[in-house]
């Protein structure tokens, strides 16, 4: 998250330039840093494309040959030809609305176990049970139901986004300080009404915890899910240029993917400071 | 004698079960009563059970055995004639300060216009002095902020009996002392039942009608109850300089040392 940390990066600027000593600011800076780890990566990579000349590309040639799709995002030349942009919003919608199914189911069933025991007896051990199994092992499930790429791969994404908000739910809940049920009953107020003025809010953090875990899955698991479907999409992209030895476009497609996640995660944290009222966490 | 009938609590036995079966016998007959205007501490050491006691008042947890009636009227729940201060402010931190004593007064006037529901809140607000931190969140007050809130929102409900638990407690000492006279100055105007629980000497004499002193647990019970006679309106740097002060101060902390 540095390098979103805008207002420190801000301020080492500006007092690099008031205090006319910007260079060794910007050294110390929030900028540079992380810039160092990312000019370690390229270099590794330039050295092991130099051994393996045949098939990858060097940075310089990786940028050249990515020219196109870099300023040209949202081009399209064709039914199956379409600029990344393109690509990226058609995962995104996937799991934006697989994501949004999911939270929809596991924000009540984690109220539902974290405030009855019985229900968290019967439901705990199938949680516990299907949370380590990789979510792509429903997709022949879901293609076996639906007969269709598009829902199959939208349900593999709410299968994913169910495990880790239901549990941080139920987990939330449990955690309500006392007090907080305390200073409602002593005020007379309604079950019904503490669950909603109560215990949701005060479980915000934690349900924001589950849905960040669920939607940072979620986004590693489309590319794969894309990469056995096929049609349009970032992950199915990564494959057919493989499949045509573009390897060049499998590095613009890390970068892509990577920042994509991060900004995903990123507004997610605002999202929770905004509904919360409190700084997130991590 | 409807001043001693206010608040009664009669014989009041709280025990708990332990691990192995026998019971954990926390308060063993309690009886206390507390006036209509009278400010109660009660005084114990750590473990004692006087949180149980104002928890077993509040209606939050309820006597194995005994009663507790307010006007008569026997306590069986929780209700806003007895708003609590809690120790750690029990504040809720998405709510502003505005915030947190509106869902208070919400909650207990529900046939009250929205501008008298406003005027309440202001008026309580003002009251501790929070005004310019009225639209602040738990996290952005400090500590004695924090209670003056809680103080607050208690006040606001407007209850018969007003429950302290230990709410100077998790105060630094330089803070302790101001938000003490602070409560104490609002109460000399708007006098009521007030039971407070301390582990406080000094706290209990300074802002007591009657301190009341508990033996230790297991069967824990009072064991002594002092009439505090000083004049008020009180303040603390005054009252330290009379000698009445220091005999009910030594008589209080005699008591408490037996009981070490």
């Amino acid at each position: 998250m540095n390098i979103f940390s805008k207002n420190k990066v801000n301020k080492a600027f500006y007092m690099g330039f008031k205090k006319n000593n910007f260079l060794e600011k910007f050294t110390n800076s929030q900028v540079f840093l992380p810039l160092i780890g990312f000019a370690g990566i390229i270099v590794l990579w330039w050295i092991i494309a130099l051994f393996r000349s045949e098939m990858m590309p060097t940075p310089p040639e990786a940028l050249a040959k990515n020219l196109d799709f870099i300023l040209h995002p949202f081009y399209r030349r064709g039914p199956g030809d379409l600029g990344l942009g393109w690509l990226l919003l058609a995962s995104l919608r996937r799991v934006c609305i697989g994501f949004l199914l999911g939270a929809i189911v596991a924000i009540p069933v984690g109220f539902l176990i974290g405030m009855n025991n019985t229900a968290w007896q019967i439901l705990n051990p199938v949680i516990q049970v299907f949370k380590p199994v990789s979510p792509l092992v429903w997709l022949p499930i879901a293609l076996a139901i639906f007969n269709s790429a598009e829902p199959s791969a939208i349900f593999v994404i709410f299968i994913t986004s169910l495990w880790s908000t239901i549990i941080n739910t139920a987990e939330g809940v449990k955690n309500v300080p006392a007090e907080y049920l305390e200073v409602a009953q002593v005020l007379e107020m309604p079950r019904w009404k503490q669950l909603v003025t109560v215990m949701l809010p005060a479980s915000l953090p934690y349900i924001f915890t589950g849905l960040r875990i669920s939607l940072g899955i979620a986004w590693l698991v489309i590319v794969a899910v894309e990469m056995l479907t096929g049609g349009i999409g970032i992950g199915f992209f990564v494959w057919d240029e493989w499949n045509r030895l573009n390897v060049s476009s499998v590095f613009l497609a890390v970068f892509v993917i990577g920042i994509t996640g991060l900004i995903l995660d990123y507004a997610l944290a605002k999202l929770q400071t905004l509904v919360t009222h409190r700084p997130a966490r991590g | 004698m409807t001043q001693q009938q206010f608040l009664t609590i009669e014989n009041v036995v709280k025990s708990f079960k332990k691990p192995d079966g026998s019971d954990f016998v926390v308060l063993n007959g309690i009886h206390l009563s507390v006036g209509e205007k009278e400010y109660v501490s009660v005084i114990g050491h750590s473990g004692c059970g006087k949180s149980t006691l104002v928890r077993i008042v509040a209606g939050l947890e309820k006597p194995t055995s005994g009663m507790v009636t307010l006007e008569g009227k026997r306590i069986t729940k929780p209700g806003a004639d007895r708003m609590m201060v809690f120790q750690g402010y029990a504040l809720l931190p998405w709510l502003t300060v505005r915030e947190n004593i509106r869902l208070a007064v919400d909650e207990v006037f529900k046939k009250a216009t929205v501008a008298e529901k406003i005027s309440i809140v202001n008026k309580h607000i003002e009251m501790v002095k929070l005004t310019p931190a009225a639209d602040k969140y738990p996290h952005e007050l400090s500590g004695g902020m924090k209670q003056r809130v809680g103080v607050a929102r208690a006040l606001a409900t407007r209850p018969k009996l007003l429950l302290l638990d230990e709410p100077f407690g998790a105060l630094d000492a330089l803070t302790r002392p101001k938000l003490q006279q602070q409560v104490i100055d609002i109460w000399e105007n708007h006098r009521q039942a007030v039971m407070m629980i301390t582990h406080d000497v000094d706290e209990a004499i300074f802002m007591s009608d009657k301190v009341v002193m508990m033996t230790n647990s297991p069967n824990a019970t009072i064991g002594k109850v002092l009439d505090i006679p000083l004049p008020r309106p009180r303040h603390a740097h005054e009252l330290r300089e009379t000698t009445e002060y220091y005999h009910l101060r030594n008589e209080a902390l005699d008591f408490l040392e037996n009981y070490q």
